[in-house]
């Protein structure tokens, strides 16, 4: 191992996870604080390259592999562990913190592991650590930590299978771009998008996430989809698949966050939709795409870590999640008010915010790679992205009636993250090149033409007056009704809404009914049949033992006889 | 040299200190004479291995009869592994047994339990180390006999049924391969298994060598809990005293599994086992079977023992899974999983026995809350259950990985798709482990919290301190199963 192995980052980082669960008080504090920047500088102190070469399982593999895309993704992770300890420093939970930085570790090891062996064991090792975070959230997250790890489990298992054919077939072991081109390679393309939280599993992710802890959710939103990003543009750039997959994702997620009435769900479905922008650029696979995808996946981990702790402030404050039960907390929250009023800024991608000067490459790139249908569908996913996060979420949790809710602004540390992340959204619309420079390929590019500024806030204006117009219909139907609200978005594009509506009635009617109904019944079967009083799991009677053994004997009798 | 006469000395050493136990008629002299025998068996099987590594199969003509003649033992890297297992694993079960045994068994028979466990180690070194039909169905006899006695001591009386149960089926085992050894001597003449291996291939399709092949099959296959001839184990298993399951588990049925790929892979030979009969998909689809219906019989067990028995049994079909692929990458990462998993489900059982002591009894209801009465044992529980599961950083992993990369190589996407599928149902039985100890009351009686004596606590850590090691460190495991596996295919040539 070279001297540039000791300083990884995400080892580090990990190692701070597992030391802070030991401290207390301030020195437990001053090292979750310290811990991420210092992964910050050990980053960037390593030269670009392969590094830590060292043998696993009889395989060559290299724990570091530093370029641009790692080094961006990788930065990005250690700001985002940075600003989530300093949101989180007020948290009860002694486990979740150093859980969260084991796994904020572990996504950082895997966006710089060199070979898709030690990809996988940070894989892993994400896994088991999201679930901690998950699980600390107390008793009301622990099916949904049960769910999200089996989930996880899954992916990892099809993601071992997938490596290990690969290697069978060509004793390689470095990831470097490929093709699903074999079975081996299409599985771990699957357990790359599972992760990504792609069809048709991306329930799993608004299954689990507002589960979390008020600041558990800043953590999990950041890492898990984002790595599942970074391997997608590493390892299958320009994937055609990709490309419908990624707008079905965009789709999704739009639906159900514009109808969803739980705050924190409506943010989960979100990440889905926002990703889903990020894996259709992954699909296009152009530098410019690729440049765009690893761009906006920086800036939503910005403003999706800032909205979250937003809405994280006012359900510590209040306890309450749905959106319907709030309303009026701006003037008693002026500081979560203003946070979520800049990450919704960005997300909807408004001009002079992070969410423009990133969204606006990814429909560049589809533009130049003369993909009209896919320019012109993003484009309607920004009217709705608007719509559902920038104006429905901050209204109606801050604005809107008075709820009444005695309520008042988080503690210094908390406002400080919100700060830093408000800050830094506002700081890369202003300023994009220094994010520009960052990017894995060489950027010619410019988000401020008239024509682009123009046409993002007409499509933003366009969003405002359809929601100015729906207003009265939304107060209207508050609470359990906005949920079974559909026809608001049927009506609101038919054209694009009707069939998905459909098709996701279809995914959830046809496929999920009929498959719970089964996984009842086999589970029932097999408890039945296995338990101490089943017909297998019970002490057997000796005959019936031996009965086995002279069947089986004769039964290899048999079939040697010649 | 004294090292010479090591294989011997192995077997022989607490088949001597046995009866010497018994005459002491004192539990603590066994306990110390015990914990003497085992340190030296672990040092002297140590030896072994490292000798074989540097210098290959060493031959020991027991009483200067040369073999065929007389008994010849002979080790290589593949047995010297087993046996640095089945001795290092007892060493480490000793410094448990002496609180754990006072706890279960009654003063005045606590000698016997020693001398019963002497015998039983005797028994299994024997059954590892020797290259002689006849001799390994004497020490096979000589560990099943003791094993039953062993189990027998359980407190609970449903020990005895279990270990009647387990004396029928054992016994029936047993008898099944001496009917196959007499049917191979019958075809070559000979018990010593590498001359039966040089004179097989001109037999081996004859009915006596076919008909062999089948009994010792089904022999061993019962001794080592081959689905279906499973159903004694978890009685055995959640019955026995708590360091009695944590020895046999990791060693018994692992040392069985050796001894059918000793005779399949150097007396046979992969082309009479593999080609000639159809034994590769016949063990195959018992080994997948194990698998899952066992997990799944894991998954709703109100006992832990009881779940880690039938985890065994699934766990076994990995190992024969390994072996049916007939290659030397699946025997390799059969050996692999062998090991590892003797050392994981030891490290398990050895948990529980603590978890018995303090929180009387291993019922899942006794579990409960077990994440703030016993801290470290739960953590550690669940490292082992990681391991289970295959989870990257633990032994567990290294060996599946090791079957996976191996059926894959072999073309066999269905077996790789099998292990891996299986591994989803460990995760939901040891789910009910983290759902009982972390996310339940402790019940109304629970004794206040505290570990188990560290004594009893220590070799329990030392052992699942040896899983994550194994799984960070995988090469020297990995490494020693292809030698192992090379051995054990090396001799039919």
């Amino acid at each position: 191992m070279g001297a540039s192995a000791f300083l990884h980052p995400g080892l580090w980082l990990a190692a701070a996870g597992v030391a802070a669960f030991f401290l207390r008080g301030r020195a437990r504090a001053a090292l979750l604080l310290a811990a991420p920047l210092a992964a910050l500088a050990f980053l960037w102190l390593i030269p670009d390259g392969a590094h830590g070469r060292w043998t696993f399982l009889g395989l060559e593999a290299t724990l570091l592999r530093v370029d641009r895309l790692a080094r961006l993704f990788a930065t990005i992770f250690a700001i985002m562990a940075f600003a989530g300890a300093l949101f989180a420093l007020r948290q009860e939970s002694r486990i979740e913190l150093p859980a969260a930085f084991v796994y904020a570790g572990a996504s950082i090891g895997a966006v710089l592991a060199g070979d898709l062996v030690t990809l996988f064991l940070f894989w892993e090792l994400m896994a088991v650590g999201s679930t901690l975070v998950l699980w600390s959230a107390g008793p009301q997250a622990w099916a949904a930590s049960r769910r999200y790890l089996l989930m996880h489990l899954l992916g990892g298992v099809l993601l071992m299978a997938g490596i290990a054919g690969h290697v069978a077939a060509t004793g390689q072991v470095a990831f470097e771009a490929m093709r699903p081109d074999s079975v081996a390679r299409a599985l771990i393309l699957a357990g790359f998008l599972l992760n990504a939280g792609a069809p048709p599993v991306s329930a799993w992710l608004p299954d689990a996430y507002p589960e979390s802890s008020w600041s558990g959710m800043v953590f999990l939103a950041a890492f898990t989809t984002k790595t599942a990003v970074y391997v997608l543009l590493r390892g299958f750039a320009g994937t055609e698949i990709l490309v419908p997959l990624g707008l079905f994702m965009v789709f999704y997620g739009i639906a159900y966050a514009i109808v969803e009435d739980d705050m924190r769900r409506l943010l989960a479905y979100s990440i889905v939709s926002q990703v889903g922008f990020m894996v259709t650029a992954a699909g296009i696979g152009t530098a410019m795409a690729v440049n765009g995808a690893a761009a906006h996946a920086f800036a939503h981990i910005l403003y999706k870590g800032l909205l979250l702790m937003a809405v994280g402030a006012v359900l510590r404050e209040t306890g309450e999640r749905r959106l319907s039960a709030l309303g009026g907390l701006a003037r008693r929250m002026p500081v979560a008010a203003a946070g979520a009023i800049v990450g919704a800024l960005s997300i909807s991608a408004f001009p002079l915010t992070s969410g423009f000067v990133t969204k606006s490459m990814i429909s560049q790139a589809a533009a130049d790679a003369h993909l009209q249908a896919v320019w012109l569908a993003l484009a309607a996913a920004s009217a709705g992205t608007c719509l559902y996060a920038g104006l429905k979420l901050p209204w109606f949790a801050f604005f809107e009636r008075e709820s009444g809710r005695p309520a008042k602004d988080p503690p210094a540390t908390m406002r400080a993250a919100i700060g830093l992340l408000a800050f830094l959204c506002l700081a890369l619309g202003v300023a994009p090149g220094a994010l520009y420079a960052l990017l894995p390929h060489p950027v010619d590019y410019g988000p401020y033409t008239a024509g682009h500024v123009v046409a993002m806030l007409q499509v933003l204006l366009f969003s405002a007056l359809a929601f100015a117009l729906l207003l009265p219909v939304l107060r209207r139907a508050p609470g359990g009704r906005m949920r079974d609200a559909d026809w608001l978005w049927r009506r609101l594009v038919p054209g694009i809404w009707a069939p998905l509506e459909a098709a996701m009635a279809a995914l959830r009617g046809g496929i999920t009914t009929p498959a719970t109904l089964f996984a009842r019944r086999a589970t029932d079967a097999i408890a039945r049949f296995g338990a101490p009083t089943g017909a297998f799991g019970r002490v057997w009677a000796t005959r019936t033992m031996m009965v086995w053994v002279v069947l089986l004997l004769a039964a290899l009798l048999l079939l040697s006889y010649r | 040299m004294l090292s010479q006469h090591f294989p011997i000395l192995l077997v022989a050493l607490p088949l001597i200190a046995a009866p010497l136990i018994v005459l002491g008629r004192s539990g603590f002299l066994g306990w110390i004479a015990s914990l003497a025998v085992t340190g030296a068996a672990t040092l002297m099987a140590g030896a072994l291995l490292a000798k074989t590594t540097a210098a290959g199969t060493i031959s020991y003509a027991v009483g200067s009869w040369p073999p065929p003649w007389g008994i010849e033992y002979r080790v290589d890297a593949a047995n010297a592994l087993v046996a640095l297992l089945v001795s290092a694993v007892a060493l480490v079960a000793m410094p448990y047994a002496r609180r754990s045994v006072s706890a279960e068994i009654g003063q005045d028979r606590q000698y016997l339990f020693y001398a019963l466990l002497m015998l039983c180690l005797s028994g299994l070194l024997g059954m590892t180390l020797t290259g002689d039909a006849f001799n390994l169905f004497v020490f096979l006899e000589i560990s099943s006999l003791s094993t039953y006695v062993l189990i027998a001591l359980g407190r609970d009386r449903r020990a005895l049924t279990a270990a009647y149960q387990y004396l029928i089926l054992g016994t029936t085992g047993a008898t099944l391969y001496v009917i196959g050894v007499g049917m191979l001597y019958l075809a070559t003449g000979t018990l010593n298994l590498a001359d039966m291996a040089a004179r097989l291939p001109d037999v081996s399709d004859t009915r006596p060598g076919v008909a062999g092949l089948a009994f010792i099959t089904a022999g061993i296959g019962l001794k080592f809990a081959l689905f279906p001839l499973h159903a004694w184990l978890p009685g055995a298993y959640t019955y026995a005293p708590s360091v009695v399951s944590a020895f046999l588990a990791a060693t018994a049925t692992k040392v069985s599994a050796y001894v059918l790929m000793r005779l399949y892979f150097s007396v046979y030979g992969v082309d009479a086992v593999f080609r000639d009969m159809p034994l590769g998909p016949v063990l195959a689809v018992l080994s997948v079977a194990a698998l899952f219906v066992a997990s799944a019989a894991a998954i709703v067990q109100r006992d832990l023992k009881r779940l880690l028995a039938y985890s065994s049994v699934a766990q076994m079909g990995y190992i024969t899974l390994g072996i049916s692929l007939g290659s030397a990458t699946g025997l390799a990462a059969a050996v692999a999983h062998l090991v590892n998993h003797g050392v994981t489900k030891g490290a398990l059982f050895l948990l529980a026995g603590g978890i018995a002591l303090r929180a009387g009894g291993t019922g899942l209801e006794r579990v409960a809350g077990l994440g703030r009465t016993m801290p470290l044992t739960a953590f550690a529980f669940v490292v082992g259950g990681l391991s289970l599961i295959g989870i990257p950083g633990t032994a567990g992993f290294a060996s599946k990985w090791a079957l996976v990369s191996a059926a894959i190589g072999d073309g066999q996407w269905w077996v790789a798709a099998a292990v891996l599928l299986s591994s989803l149902l460990a995760v939901a039985y040891v789910w009910r482990f983290v759902e009982c100890a972390y996310f339940r009351d402790p019940p109304q009686d629970a004794p206040a919290p505290g570990e188990a004596p560290a004594d009893m606590t220590g070799p329990a850590l030392a052992l699942t301190a040896a899983v994550v090691a194994g799984g960070l460190l995988a090469a020297p495991v990995l490494e020693a199963s292809a030698r192992a596996a090379a051995a054990l295919m090396g001799l039919a040539r």
